[in-house]
């Protein structure tokens, strides 16, 4: 049986938020199947934190329908709730509290009872590395710390869905490295997640599943490896030369299937099939290189080159 | 529905007994120097007020304002705190606890801090020559209402503040005058009809009229009206109070 066989754990319909004038999202349908990580990707102020916040209630829906667990969020958010674990994206730890109280307190809002949490959170601790901080206070931990704390806090009511709303930002490589085996673990004990991230390598290896968000619409959902395989073909030749070479080197293309991107100094062609031009090309140029194409091409291609925050 | 409240409270408390020196001192200094500027200092050149010494005079309205200054100030530097910079708030508001309860357990734990500091200044009260009738049982949930007042209006601030500053406003414009003219420095029953009524439009008046009945077991007729006018303006603020950090909140 395939993942989307089983009814989803969340289904998103129609779901519109506007703030004034500003559209957040628009039309959305989105759902998470059981057991799955679903990537939800998308530049700055996509939409993509506003749909989660909207999925904890903690923004209201212009319009649309929101279900968790074959429940409205609007009739029973708080036992939805329960059964959720969120990573947010800007760090909210307790920092009137220690490590260990974060967790402690944490589960009582949950309505874990003392001894229960103190069993969880231990556990916890020891699984994210953070058992030597336990009695640290919050503003004494690194980066890295803190992340893993945060997660720690996200698990500590065993969630059925976890969110990760930008997990691993701001993370050296050897903590991000730490907190994607944690995740790996997690997925392979069937813990649903959906994952918001920047990173493309941090998505490929995570997600079975992306959605891209741009502007609060989606411009491309599916299974990463073969979105980028269909979009973009399997290689891209980046040639950086001066403007009138490249402006050559295009029209001695154009008889190749290949897409063509000009950034600049920059010439970035994706190959869809073999062509014997493009090899000879890049025999005989010298400032060219050969790679295969990946979720930053395709994320790249869809929402564009430019920067959206202005 | 709304008992995960508690929750809230206990988090607050767990923090609060970490500083609980710097928070009585922070809360009680005030009051507490009053007692000794006013009592000691300007009360030596004072004749009885209303048959007391100057100093037991003023002592039931210092606690009936001890409860007003800290309960109301921790709804807003605390909670504005815990709203803005630490993000408590959103932390909190991702758990099953509704943002319902978690304005209700911030109302309640500063109403829980402003009584601390009432009981305090009455068990002080001996030292200033007052022996509190046994009344003053009766006065507890009248302080912890009283608490509930101001600390929903101190949050009613927090869920319309967009910087610390903007509570100088009510500290400057509301607390400060309720403090001086609410009665507990001098008689009100002195005053001419119109600032009589203009005293009684204030909240605290009821609580300083109540607090010195049940100090000096001196019961007036009209303690059913100040018991009410505090009961009533209790739970419509912490109502209010609740409304307005909804729509703050959850956007």
């Amino acid at each position: 049986m395939t993942l989307t066989a089983k009814p989803p754990l969340v289904e998103i319909r129609n779901l519109t938020k506007r703030f004034g004038d500003r559209v957040a999202v628009k039309d959305l349908d989105l759902c998470i199947y059981p057991g799955e990580c679903l990537g939800l990707l998308g530049p700055n102020g996509a939409g993509k934190t506003t749909t989660i916040y909207m999925l904890l209630g903690l923004v209201r829906s212009t319009s649309g329908e929101i279900s968790v667990f074959g429940e409205s969020i609007s009739k029973r958010l708080k036992q939805i709730k329960l059964r959720i674990g969120v990573v947010p994206q800007r760090d909210n730890l307790d920092p009137d509290l220690t490590v260990l109280e974060n967790l402690i307190v944490y589960a009582a809002y949950f309505g874990i009872d003392r001894s229960a949490a103190g069993k969880s959170a231990d556990d916890l601790l020891g699984f994210f590395a953070l058992k030597n901080r336990r009695d640290e206070i919050i503003q004494h931990l690194s980066g890295g710390q803190r992340r893993r704390l945060l997660l720690s806090r996200a698990l500590i009511n065993a969630p059925e869905l976890l969110i990760l709303d930008e997990p691993t930002i701001g993370l050296d490589p050897q903590a991000r490295h730490l907190i994607w085996e944690r995740l790996e673990d997690l997925r392979s004990r069937g813990t649903t997640m959906l994952l918001t991230s920047h990173y493309m390598d941090e998505v490929s290896r995570l997600t079975s599943r992306v959605l891209i968000l741009d502007e609060g619409k989606v411009v491309a959902q599916g299974d990463p490896g073969e979105m980028v395989a269909d979009t973009m073909g399997s290689e891209v030749f980046e040639v950086a030369d001066s403007p009138e070479k490249l402006d050559a080197l295009e029209k001695t293309l154009c008889s190749c299937k290949v897409d063509i991107e000009r950034v600049v100094d920059k010439l970035f062609i994706y190959a869809h099939e073999p062509c014997d031009k493009l090899e000879t090309m890049a025999m005989t140029l010298s400032h060219v290189s050969k790679r295969p194409t990946n979720l930053e091409d395709l994320f790249l291609k869809l929402t564009g080159r430019t920067l959206r925050e202005n | 529905m709304w008992f995960l409240f508690y929750k809230v409270w206990l988090r607050n408390a767990r923090v609060w007994r970490k500083h609980v020196w710097a928070s009585l001192i922070g809360n009680l200094g005030q009051p507490f120097l009053f007692l000794l500027a006013m009592g000691f200092g300007l009360g030596r050149q004072i004749p009885q007020i209303e048959g007391v010494t100057y100093l037991q005079f003023i002592g039931p309205g210092l606690v009936a304002s001890a409860v007003m200054y800290s309960g109301s100030f921790e709804t807003m530097y605390g909670s504005y705190t815990r709203l803005t910079t630490q993000r408590t708030y959103e932390a909190i508001l991702m758990t099953p606890v509704s943002v319902e309860e978690l304005a209700l357990g911030e109302i309640v734990w500063a109403a829980t801090k402003g009584i601390l500091s009432g009981l305090i200044m009455l068990a002080a009260l001996p030292l200033f020559g007052l022996i509190p009738s046994p009344w003053i049982l009766a006065l507890i949930p009248i302080l912890f209402l009283e608490g509930i007042l101001f600390a929903s209006l101190g949050l009613i601030m927090t869920a319309l503040a967009g910087d610390y500053e903007f509570f100088n406003y009510f500290t400057s414009l509301f607390i400060t005058p309720l403090f001086l003219f609410s009665g507990i420095f001098f008689s009100i029953s002195a005053m001419n009809p119109v600032i009589q009524k203009i005293s009684l439009a204030l909240p605290l008046t009821h609580a300083v009229n109540l607090s010195r009945m049940l100090c000096y077991g001196r019961i007036g007729p009209d303690w059913p009206i100040h018991a009410l006018v505090i009961i009533i303006l209790s739970v419509f603020c912490a109502w209010v109070a609740i409304v307005l950090i909804r729509r703050r909140l959850i956007l």
